[in-house]
């Protein structure tokens, strides 16, 4: 089953004790599919386990397993020698396996402390609340998890990652044998995580053993003790993290290892296709200015909050210019909404795929073309033979992994939503495609995909403005890259010859006019 | 939408509001004699047909993920109009009274667009209002038909099918073909699923919302009118709780009231499902009182069979 020349337990040493949870040989099976063939995992008292997989890989299926959210067709699950079976999750729970989800389940009307201890709220005679023993209690976890807030601030007034805290602290209450993270860090700006981390480690090192679900290789590099791979549903080895390096570990995910390749940007670039000329709107961003040309990739940088999404959302017509001017192929072009936007040859793959870019009760082949249905359709009325042409079409050419057109979108992985949205986006021929955060929440397989598809889709011809956080992205696929900070734009530069360190001064408000850079033009 | 596809394609996943159908038209049929004959069974569509008219349009509107309570007022003042204008002459009467279903929906429609308030409230104040506007025309009085050709319609036949029947049929048809095969069908699904995702495929949702209110006025005035025919007449009263006996109907139908997911054929066979019971139940001599008190038992059994159902089918691959 496994290639890998990697051995099973080459760590059984290192820390030399017995695994506190051990699953064995876990398959799971669904209608037409194996979700997980004969899947084994030790988790030790102590350690962080990475666990790395694709999209699709099995291991959040392997993780519903542990948790009693799925209940599988054969192998065991062992917590501390002793031999499990979970039917639900208050079971799993009960036995201290605490799974910290992507999703959030906060009540977001009560306060930190009632979140923490919702449905176990301390009581006093007569069935009352006792406030005072759960603001103690609540105030204890989060002084051990150091949290800034109060246990009596409103869940509705923190921020995502703060709300993630309250997530986490909540499972403090079990005193857990095994937390799971599931992608702890999707929604955590950079200075956000090292708390996190460290509240990772404070747990290992209180002898819990923690599971680590995450696309990131620096994250993982920098926490977890041992990494272990799953690949189309079976394991694929385990490797100490001391002993490999990201190639290594990609390998094992892929079978095959990646490279972003600098070397094939095209240099020649047809007319402007879009132009900005000084866009404001008020209060969020002013007077930005920059264009993008047939066939050129440009990609537009900051943190989050620098402006960049609510420029390509003014753009695609969802916010109102207060001054300033957009041409479309060289014609001035109003846009008043997202409809003129589609007709006028505009696409945006948003951020928030789950949100704002899939139906996600509607089938594959609908939420393809719910973006063109005039081509799909005469006089109103669908044309199903021809609807399934387009999917055939775009599902072969990006490779999307589904049973059958009729399954749900909601019941794809991540990166086989993405390509969902960008087809469906294709399927209108746009003239200027906006992929906003393309690979957030992606496994690095189909990032590079993705990464792919963009360049090839620049060399036909499309004008394509990427918005992303990630440094590695925008330098990996930007002909020209477009800074912004609080709102402005604080530099433009050649994507091939930029550095990092300019890049980061741009999009952090420091860049200052240096001379010698000739290909680093500050356009304030 | 799969189980839909397999029950045109005649495969096996049923609708459970059908099986119910066929269930209780089996029980009846065997229990009364006077039950399963062509003219009970006209009959019966002709009763269903005023609140099965209006929840073909309720239909559109909850997937869209709203609702629309007015609907009952409105088929009050459509019946009025069209016996109290009568003497315009009819088809200026008609005409008026169905204009004016479409107008109130487009009202409802553009409130809801246009200021953000939940659909709940946009129509529960229609609801109210419209009913008003009843007294204020008629003055609390009862219109009886004075041209002939008007009452005369809704007993008409064709063969042995009443026109009524036909007419909530071919609407049946009509519109299952508009949800299922038109852009505008697709539309509503997408921006029942998911409002903000529709809004990013440049669908413009406050449009297709704002349509489909107004085809469940069309259908509320529609029915209205037909009503009216029936009857001869129209009371300030007329289409009290049809809103609420609509809604039913379109909930048993498997629509569900979070939007993005429901069928015309499965309203038609909750539709059939109240009234089948019903007359079964009058063929059965129960008294009204009890049948009220059945209906709603059985509304919520229904309902909680296809909770279950539906959270085992939701179980489905997750890789």
């Amino acid at each position: 089953m496994s290639t890998a020349t990697v051995t099973h337990t080459a760590g059984a040493s290192a820390h030399g004790e017995a695994p506190i949870l051990s699953l064995v040989e876990i398959t799971k099976k669904f209608p037409g599919v194996i979700a997980l063939n004969k899947v084994s995992l030790d988790v030790r008292a102590g350690e962080v386990h990475a666990l790395l997989g694709e999209n699709g890989a099995g291991k959040s299926t392997l993780m519903k397993v542990l948790a009693g959210k799925h209940i599988p067709n054969g192998g065991q699950i062992l917590l501390e020698g002793e031999e499990k079976v979970f039917e639900n999750p208050k079971q799993a729970k009960q036995s201290g396996i605490v799974l910290i989800h992507q999703e959030q389940s906060l009540v977001p009307e009560m306060s930190v402390a009632e979140n923490i201890y919702l449905g176990s709220l301390p009581k006093k005679w007569g069935n009352r609340v006792d406030w005072k023993t759960l603001h103690r209690d609540s105030t204890a976890i989060l002084d051990r998890l150091k949290c800034s807030f109060s246990s009596k601030d409103l869940v509705s007034d923190l921020s995502i990652a703060k709300k993630q805290m309250v997530e986490i602290a909540r499972a403090l209450v079990f005193t857990p044998k095994i937390v799971v993270f599931d992608e702890p860090t999707a929604s955590l700006t950079d200075h956000e995580k090292p708390v996190l981390y460290e509240i990772i480690n404070t747990l290992r090192d209180q002898g819990v053993g923690i599971v680590y679900i995450s696309h990131r290789m620096d994250e993982i590099f920098h926490l977890s003790q041992r990494i272990s791979v799953l690949r189309d549903g079976e394991y694929n080895g385990t490797v100490n993290t001391a002993d490999t390096n990201e190639d290594e570990v990609t390998k094992l995910m892929i079978g095959r290892s990646l490279e972003l390749d600098h070397a094939s940007k095209p240099k020649d670039f047809g007319e402007n296709m879009l132009e900005l000329r000084g866009l404001t709107v008020d209060g969020v961003f002013e007077d930005v200015s920059f264009s993008v040309r047939k066939g050129e990739i440009v990609g537009m940088y900051g943190l989050v909050g620098a402006g960049r999404s609510e420029v390509a959302e003014t753009i695609f017509g969802l916010r109102k210019i207060s001054s300033g001017e957009m041409l479309l192929d060289g014609k001035a072009e109003h846009i008043h909404s997202t409809h003129d936007a589609v007709a006028e040859g505009i696409a945006l793959v948003p951020e928030d795929r789950k949100d704002q870019g899939l139906i996600l009760g509607m089938n594959c082949r609908d939420n393809m073309t719910l973006a063109g249905l005039e081509t799909v359709s005469s006089n109103g009325f669908m044309k199903p033979a021809a609807e399934k042409l387009v999917y055939d079409k775009y599902q072969q050419a990006m490779k999307i992994k589904t049973p059958s057109w009729r399954q749900k979108v909601g019941n794809l992985s991540g990166g086989n939503q993405q390509k969902i949205v960008i087809g469906k986006w294709l399927h209108t021929h746009p003239k200027l495609l906006i992929l906003d955060e393309p690979t957030r929440g992606i496994d690095v397989g189909s990032k590079a995909e993705i990464h792919a598809l963009i360049k090839d889709l620049a060399k036909t011809g499309y004008a394509v403005l990427v918005i992303s956080s990630e440094m590695p992205e925008v330098l990996g696929v930007s002909n020209r890259i477009v800074a912004m900070y609080d709102g402005k734009v604080t530099a433009e530069f050649d994507g091939d010859e930029v550095s990092e360190d300019a890049l980061v001064q741009a999009i952090t408000g420091q860049y200052v006019t240096s001379g010698d850079a000739s290909a680093d033009r500050p356009v304030t | 939408m799969i189980d839909m596809k397999r029950f045109m394609s005649g495969g096996m996943g049923i609708q459970p509001i059908w099986i119910f159908v066929i269930v209780i038209t089996i029980f009846f049929s065997v229990m009364s004699d006077y039950f399963l004959s062509v003219g009970n069974l006209t009959n019966i569509l002709v009763q269903t047909s005023t609140i099965g008219l209006i929840a073909l349009g309720m239909t559109y509107v909850m997937i869209n993920g709203n609702i629309d309570l007015s609907v009952g007022a409105t088929l009050g003042l459509a019946a009025s109009l069209s016996v109290g204008l009568q003497d315009y002459g009819l088809t200026v009467a008609v005409l008026v009274a169905i204009a004016t279903g479409v107008a109130l929906g487009a009202l409802n429609g553009l409130l809801v667009w246009k200021t953000g308030v939940n659909a709940f409230i946009v129509t529960l104040g229609a609801m109210i209002g419209v009913r008003g506007l009843i007294f204020v025309y008629t003055e609390e009085q009862s219109f009886y038909a004075s041209n002939f050709a008007f009452s005369d319609f809704g007993a008409s036949s064709i063969g042995p099918i009443p026109v009524l029947a036909i007419i909530f049929l071919l609407c049946t048809l009509a519109m299952h073909l508009v949800l299922r095969r038109t852009g505008h069908g697709r539309n509503t699904f997408a921006v029942g699923g998911n409002p903000e995702a529709a809004l990013d495929a440049g669908i413009r949702i406050g449009r297709n919302m704002m349509i489909n209110f107004m085809i469940v006025g069309f259908f509320a005035a529609l029915a209205g009118v037909l009503l009216a025919t029936q009857m001869g007449a129209a009371t300030p009263n007329l289409g009290r709780d049809y809103e609420l006996w609509t809604i039913t109907a379109v909930v048993l139908g498997g629509t569900k009231l979070t939007g993005g997911y429901g069928s015309i054929t499965g309203t038609l066979g909750g539709v059939l499902a109240i009234g089948v019971l019903r007359n079964g139940m009058n063929m059965m001599q129960v008294p009204a009182f009890y049948v009220l008190v059945i209906l709603g038992v059985i509304l919520v059994t229904v309902l909680i069979i296809d909770q279950q159902i539906s959270v085992k089918s939701s179980k489905g691959v997750q890789v």
